[in-house]
């Protein structure tokens, strides 16, 4: 069962908690009456589905509701990081940010990883 | 040694052992009452009394005795019981604890233990090499099914599954905490000793009934100047008494998941005579923990030579455990076959006790020169550079063959025990579990941990930490904390060896069992390889070596070095089949705990759910909702009951609970604009006081949910969903609302359980309600059809809505659930005396079939759109967006010959349609047949006075009048296409 | 190919079985083929047998990653059956278990289809009038189905609590007496030996790391793990790993890959007949010949390839199985598994031509791809030689998430496969 940070409610709390809601950064086009059957497939249907590094999103739906972005290996499940909806699509943490990470068994939010870049 | 006169067993040696001679336990074996000590485990009672056959092997039902003693026992495994339905299959002998009154079976044999006919099979076993089955049983072909598989099936299986409900309950705990350790050994031990002293929170996990781990048997390690085993215990008092500590005994971890998550199953009470009525039987423990230590050991490998299997032949160090901590001798007279050090410990404790070893066979031309120093002082035989190449005896072993390694004169010995060791296998089960990678030490020729995946790590036997000190210094350093702990024992050990023993190679025919539970032998595994089996999940799957309940403890490294060797390819090479949970089996009823009977799922029932029951309604599953599905009187059936409910209703009136349709409260100024991005409909239009049926539809286009809206005012909707699509409905909008509108003020809120819902329907309805409304005006005008006002009924503050799902006049009284069953109450016996009736679901679904209202998830499935459902004018034409509405363009939903909702009448009005009959324009046509479109709906209707049906028809608005058929397995019936309005077609009645 | 029967064994076993041969050869690639077909699962191998078979070509490479039947032919709960609702459907699982009926014979291999009967309860007046519609369809099409009462279900699996007192009391069932389980090992080995014997070329531990295209976009072969090997005809049947190849094309497919969970209990003597499954409790369950209990479990609601999951998910799906059989609370668990399942957005599968001429693609099976393996082989070896659907595929193509013409078996029955 996966343990998971929730942005918003900063506290990692169990996978039973909360519902995977597919990949993140797929923006509902703008003028979506006017798109082609193609571009309304690849909207609605298309996933990239990666092995390795994925972008998608969660819901804390028996928390605080809210939906938010994780970025998770889809090898290893292991999460890089969460944070809030929004957001663009955030670059994930270097090899050795990710191995501290990994040391500390803290899932660093976006907020945090930034924070410290600064 | 004397024979003894103990009562606990002729073998039970006196002053040996860890168990109190006083105090005992009566079990019975086969019929046959045995007493034991308490502490014993089966194995250890009955080897007490010199009992070595416990049960018979899979295939060949092969005499099979005691192997080791721990969890890792392949062969011992017995059916222990209570009572009747306290009856447990497949109990491991090593591990199970006597109890006073146990009844304790060998299983796999007919008709007995010693005389088993199913041993034949031993005789044809030339026939049974690994994989027959694929090359034959293929003719006739009917014959697999019918014929050979019954009689495989048969012959295959363990235990005989319990036959009756298990009264016995168990119980679940969640954890968390900064350090579990798995393993209560030396190295566990000082880890949690370690880990304690920095205050952190402390899970110290064993799966014996005591710590000690190898201390049980190891009598030669010394700790802080203390016996091994003492200090074990005198550390575990420690530990127990510090507040962050938790120390669980009989308790496994059996499996380590993802991010830290660990399953624990801890037996209760399954040792105890008489165990509290309140006390589960096993527990599963949930935790979640910070970091892991493993510490779980390691196991000892067995000799893979020609007939190693006889009862009688066991694992050194089970040997050893069975004196040291049982006080019982595995034989009088035994030998020794080994390739490793520690089985020479074993035999100087045996001898010790003034057990004869025969000797000791030592497969290598050097062993460690201290073990064989004080075997030589001690006047035991030595044969180093010898092979154990046969053994005899029919249901115990008698004697085995020795032979000079590479050629030489046979001599048979004789014994009445064999223990044997090939070395140690580390216990990597968890930390390949945790995905851990792992490394082969070519040295040790064993594999250990290389690469962590989770915060967890390795110490001791399972981290291949043979030095004791090194052991200590590595346990306290992954304890994170300090603790002094001063071990050392008096042997260091060497030597082991993986794969077929000397006389069971690859130019042998001879059975040298690798697995036992699964009669695999040696040859077998070189027979999958010559098949082409080069891949070592092929050579399992194929052997099914290591796929018996033990799930390959002693037999995979063996396995693998025969398929190695006959490949011609290092170990690493060939690879090691996926470690996978549970570590050992787990019982189901552990692992659902309190999820059972009303535990099960919840069931949720509405604010008059007792009354309804009360009037004597029979309910239905809705979902998770229990709903009044009708009310029948003193005599009715079903039948009789909905068409009493029907009629009373169109003709006077009736009373519906209608509280478990979705409610969602949707607020703030931009809720109606929303409103009209989630809805197929136009929301702004709808004034302050008014209700409109919507329809939503996901980006695809089809219908999603339905629903009455009442816009209570400019910035507030009252949203009704159907039953089961309320917490779906919200998600979804949520989801729209969060992420891609995320600038309109609006907030969404679940009140489906705030309110409790009373539908008041037909002719009296009005009439019905009258007295108990303030703050409304109820006449037509005032309150037409899809009115909504705030007002109060009975006093109770509600929201009533004018709306109809009969056809009917009808009303909707919203009040809070606190005040449903009032509420009803009170309309109920005012609706009672005008005549009116309680109707449930089903009078609800001919109802409003009767009107051709529809019912989401009945009448649609997911493929409708609202034009095919026939609600073509919910879709908003003017609307520049809403979700569904490119979905709705493509090609396919705009096409020609679409199924579209329609009437069915049976030309024979007594005929009711089967909901889910298919529907065909030419019922002559061959299979298969061409099929138009299916039943939805179908009832009888009192009012109509005949048979109706809703119906899903390709093309079927334009087959109005048309005739189709409905062909059943014994008649076709004829029916006519029409509109889906079957009562009241000018619909004048709704307007009362 | 040294033929198997009863006859073979007895020769064989006076002489200690040394006389078997390999049942595959494990070549070198070739430089190139005339057709490859990444993945060696029952759906590759089937697929290259039936090229050999029925449409005489022989030069096949036949390319795994792993060890072949090592995804998800080897890992799963091996239910077959063919009541399915939809046309598109019936189509392709009916030939399917047409092709089961005489595969043994076929391959002369004992893949040990066993026709139990496959039994789905159903629990409400919901699941009662949508089994009615698949007994229906199934009847007009020519599959068996029938429907049972909560007494002849029990008649028919005596282990089965019929109680009203149940949370979800049964109101009763949907039997298929031909639906059964096999062995699933049988499967992808059968089918090797049978291609191999043709002179297919099964190389394992092969990965495919790209495939190469032509001045027109066509395929020119795949770059591997063993260096470059041409084709001009590549069949992509690689179940949870098809996204991850297909995109080396440059063609994305319409899946999601998760793990779905299943688990053994201890081998018992013959206590369970027959498969069932519940869709409202969410489980299913058959014994297998070792007397195995083997229970199919959910799937994790997210993405992954890691065939692993989590515990809640084996818990939630015992709950279910001792609510239907309360006598096995006492049995335990021997082992729990993950196989990645590749799902489509209308759970069903994708069999057809892409955008890339010369490319193949056989993927979206979800949690049906094994009771399928014969037929979808069969279709797809029909597709890659004629390069055109066969009649009984022709709906499975990648066009209908365009045109919304979709195979919604999950929408309109909500059954589990």
């Amino acid at each position: 069962m996966l343990l998971i940070h929730c942005p918003y409610c900063e506290e990692d709390r169990s996978e039973l908690e909360f519902r995977w809601a597919g990949e993140a950064h797929i923006a509902r086009p703008e003028n979506i009456s006017a798109i082609t059957d193609e571009e309304f497939a690849e909207y609605f249907f298309l996933r990239n589905n990666e092995k390795g590094l994925t972008y998608e999103r969660w819901r804390h739906i028996h928390g605080c509701g809210r939906f938010f972005n994780a970025a998770r290996d889809t090898v290893s499940d292991r999460f890089l990081m969460t944070y809030k909806a929004g957001l663009a699509r955030q670059p994930v943490p270097t090899a050795e940010e990710a191995a501290a990470i990994i040391e500390d068994k803290t899932v660093e939010t976006w907020e945090a990883v930034e924070g410290d870049a600064r | 040694m004397s024979a003894s006169p103990d009562k606990t067993g002729a073998f039970r040696i006196k002053g040996v052992g860890r168990h109190t001679p006083a105090r005992t336990a009566r079990f019975t074996f086969d019929g046959k009452s045995y007493t034991a000590l308490e502490g014993d485990t089966v194995a250890s009672a009955l080897l007490a009394h010199g009992v070595h056959l416990l049960g018979r092997s899979f295939k060949y039902h092969r005499p099979r005795g005691i192997l080791t003693a721990g969890p890792e026992e392949p062969n011992a495994l017995l059916d222990v019981s209570r009572d009747s339905a306290r009856r447990q299959p497949n109990v491991r002998a090593t591990v199970q604890e006597v109890f006073d009154g146990a009844k304790i079976a060998s299983q796999n044999r007919w008709p007995s233990l010693s005389f088993d006919v199913g041993a034949f099979n031993d005789v044809l076993s030339p026939f049974f090499a690994a994989g027959f089955y694929y090359k034959t049983f293929m003719w006739p072909r009917e014959a697999w099914a019918k014929l050979y598989e019954p009689i495989i099936r048969r012959a295959a299986g363990l235990g005989e599954a319990p036959k009756e409900e298990d009264p016995d309950h168990y119980a679940n705990r969640f954890a968390h905490c900064d350090v579990l350790i798995a393993g209560a050994g030396i190295a566990g031990l000082t880890a949690a000793l370690s880990a304690a002293s920095t205050g952190q929170t402390v899970f110290l996990v064993d799966e014996q009934p005591e710590v000690g781990g190898a201390l049980h048997f190891d009598t030669s390690t010394m700790i802080d100047g203390q016996n091994g085993y003492d200090w074990a215990q005198d550390a575990a008092a420690r530990l127990k008494a510090m507040p962050n500590v938790t120390v669980l005994n009989r308790t496994t971890v059996f499996g380590y998941y993802n991010h830290g998550f660990l399953g624990l199953a801890e037996r209760v009470t399954d040792h105890v005579v008489r165990p509290a009525k309140d006390l589960p039987r096993e527990r599963l423990w949930q935790v979640r923990a910070k970091k892991v230590v493993l510490a779980t050991g390691a196991i000892e490998r067995h000799m893979v030579f020609a007939n190693n299997d006889r009862p009688g032949i066991m694992l050194a160090s089970a040997a050893r455990s069975f004196l040291n901590h049982h006080g019982v001798s595995v034989g009088h007279n035994v030998g020794v076959y080994t390739a490793h050090d520690s089985a020479y410990e074993a035999a100087f404790d045996l001898h010790r006790a003034g057990v004869t070893i025969a000797a000791i066979v030592d497969c290598r031309a050097d062993p460690g020169e201290a073990v064989v120093a004080q075997a030589r002082a001690l006047g035991v035989d030595v044969l180093t550079g010898h092979s154990v190449t046969d053994t005899s005896g029919r249901l115990r072993i008698s004697s085995m063959t020795v032979v000079r390694n590479g050629g030489g004169n046979a001599r048979k010995i004789k014994v009445d025990a064999l223990i044997v060791s090939a070395g140690w296998t580390p216990s990597v089960h968890l930390f390949s579990q945790s995905r851990g990678k792992l490394r082969f030490d070519e040295a040790n020729q064993r594999f250990l941990p290389d690469i962590y995946a989770q915060n967890c790590i390795s110490v001791g036997a399972c981290n291949g930490t043979d030095d004791i000190a090194d052991l200590v210094d590595e346990a306290i350093a992954a304890g994170g904390g300090s603790a002094v702990v001063s071990a050392e024992n008096r042997f260091e050990w060497t030597g082991g060896m993986i794969g077929a023993a000397e006389g069971a190679g690859p130019d042998t025919v001879v059975k040298a069992f690798v697995d036992f539970q699964h009669d695999v032998t040696a040859k077998d595994i070189r027979l999958a390889v010559r098949e082409g089996m080069h891949s070592i999940e092929h050579i399992k799957r194929f052997t099914t070596n290591g796929m018996a309940s033990d799930q390959g403890k002693l037999s995979n490294m063996h396995g693998l070095a025969i398929a190695a060797e006959m490949l011609g390819r290092p170990i690493p090479q060939v690879g090691l089949t996926t470690f996978r949970a549970p570590y050992t089996p787990v019982t189901y009823g552990t692992l659902i705990a309190h999820s059972r009977a009303e535990l099960f799922d919840p069931t949720r029932k509405t604010p008059m759910h007792a009354l309804e029951a009360a009037a004597g309604a029979e309910f239905e599953d809705v979902g998770n909702w229990k709903r009044a599905w009708y009310f029948p009187k003193r005599g009715e059936d079903m039948h009789v009951a909905v068409n009493r409910e029907c009629r009373t209703v169109r003709d006077i009136g009736g009373v519906f609970d209608a509280s478990t349709l979705g409610k969602i409260e949707v607020v703030g100024p931009d809720a109606a604009q929303f409103l009209n991005l989630l809805y197929t409909n136009a929301w702004d239009t709808l004034k302050p006081g008014k209700c409109r049926y919507g329809i939503m539809t996901r980006e695809d286009g089809f219908i999603y949910d339905d629903g009455v809206v009442g816009r209570l005012a400019e910035d507030r909707f009252h949203v009704t969903t159907t039953t089961g699509g309320a917490p779906r409905v919200l998600h979804h909008m949520e989801d729209y609302l969060q992420t891609e509108f995320p600038h309109l003020k609006v907030w969404l809120t679940s009140t489906t359980e705030q309110w409790a819902v009373i539908a008041v329907q037909g002719p009296k309805a009005r009439e019905i309600i009258q007295p108990f409304v303030e703050g409304v005006d109820l006449s037509n005008e005032a309150f037409p059809h899809m009115s909504v006002a705030e007002c109060t009924v009975t006093g109770v503050p509600a929201r009533l809505f004018r709306v109809s799902f009969t056809g009917e006049l009808g009303f909707e009284v919203n009040v809070p659930a606190d005040f449903g069953a009032a509420v009803w109450k009170a309309i109920w016996e005012r609706a009672e005396g005008l005549g009116a009736c309680l109707y449930g679901t089903e009078s609800m679904h001919v109802l409003r079939a009767e009107k051709g209202y529809l019912i989401v998830g009945q009448d649609t499935d997911g493929t409708v759109t609202p034009d095919d459902a026939g609600y073509g004018w919910a879709v908003s034409k003017k609307k520049t967006d809403f979700v569904g509405i490119r979905g709705l363009k493509r090609p396919d939903l705009v096409r020609e010959g679409r199924k579209q909702l329609v009437g069915l009448l049976t030309r024979d009005p007594g005929d009711v349609l089967e909901e889910g009959a298919q529907i065909v324009a030419d019922p002559n046509q061959p299979k298969p047949m061409t099929m138009l479109g299916h039943v939805t709906s179908s009832y009888w209707s009192e009012n109509c006075d005949r048979s109706i049906a809703i119906a899903l028809v390709a093309g079927g608005r334009a087959k109005a009048g048309e005739t189709l058929y409905v062909p059943m397995s014994d008649r076709t019936i004829a029916v006519e296409v029409t509109d889906m309005v079957f009562f009241d077609k000018e619909g004048g009645r709704i307007h009362g | 190919m040294r033929k198997y029967s009863v006859f073979a064994i007895a020769r064989e076993a006076m002489r200690a079985h040394k006389g078997w041969d390999a049942q595959w050869i494990s070549p070198e690639p070739r430089s190139s083929y005339d057709v490859i077909i990444i993945g060696a699962g029952g759906h590759g191998l089937g697929a290259a047998y039936y090229l050999a078979k029925e449409h005489g070509i022989t030069n096949i490479a036949v390319i795994e990653k792993g060890w072949l039947g090592g995804g998800n032919t080897g890992r799963n709960t091996t239910i077959i059956r063919s009541n399915y609702l939809y046309e598109e459907s019936m189509d392709i699982y009916e030939h399917s278990l047409k092709l089961w009926e005489g595969l043994s014979q076929d391959l002369n291999y004992n893949v040990m289809y066993s026709p139990r009967g496959v039994m789905m309860l159903s629990h409400n007046t919901h699941d009662m009038q949508s089994f009615k519609r698949h007994i229906n369809a199934n009847r007009l099409y020519g599959i068996d189905n029938e429907w049972l009462t909560p007494e002849q279900a029990r008649a028919f699996c005596p282990p089965l609590d019929i109680a009203k007192t149940a949370r979800y009391p049964i109101n009763g069932a949907a039997l298929q007496r031909r639906g059964g389980t096999a062995r699933h090992d049988a499967v992808a080995w059968g089918y090797a030996r049978a291609a191999s014997d043709r002179g297919v070329h099964i190389i394992q531990n092969c990965e495919v790391t790209g495939i190469r295209r032509g001045p027109n976009g066509e395929v020119q072969g795949v770059e591997t793990s063993k260096g470059f090997i041409g084709a001009r005809k590549i069949g992509v049947s690689a179940a949870g790993h098809s996204s991850v190849v297909m995109e080396m094309a440059g063609v994305r497919v319409p899946l999601h890959s998760n793990p779905l969970q299943a688990l053994v209990s201890e081998p018992l003597k013959p206590i369970f007949p027959c498969v069932v499954m519940s869709n409202t409790v969410h489980a299913y369950i058959s014994q297998s010949d070792k007397g195995e209990l083997v229970i199919g479990a959910g799937t994790d609601q997210y993405n992954s390839y890691s065939q692993t999951g989590g515990l809640q998910i084996i818990t939630h799906t015992l709950d279910a199985i001792c609510e239907l059989f309360p006598i096995f609370r006492r049995v335990k668990m021997m082992r729990q598994w993950g196989g990645i399942t590749d799902n489509t957005p209308d759970r069903s599968p994708i069999q057809g031509v892409t955008p890339v001429p010369g490319l193949f693609v056989n993927c979206g099976w979800g949690t049906g791809g094994f009771k399928a393996t014969p037929g979808s082989a069969n279709l797809f070896a029909h597709l890659i030689a004629k390069g055109e659907p066969h009649r009984l595929a022709a709906g499975l193509n990648l066009d209908r998430f365009r045109t919304g013409r979709l195979i919604d078996e999950a929408a309109a029955a909500a059954v589990a496969h």
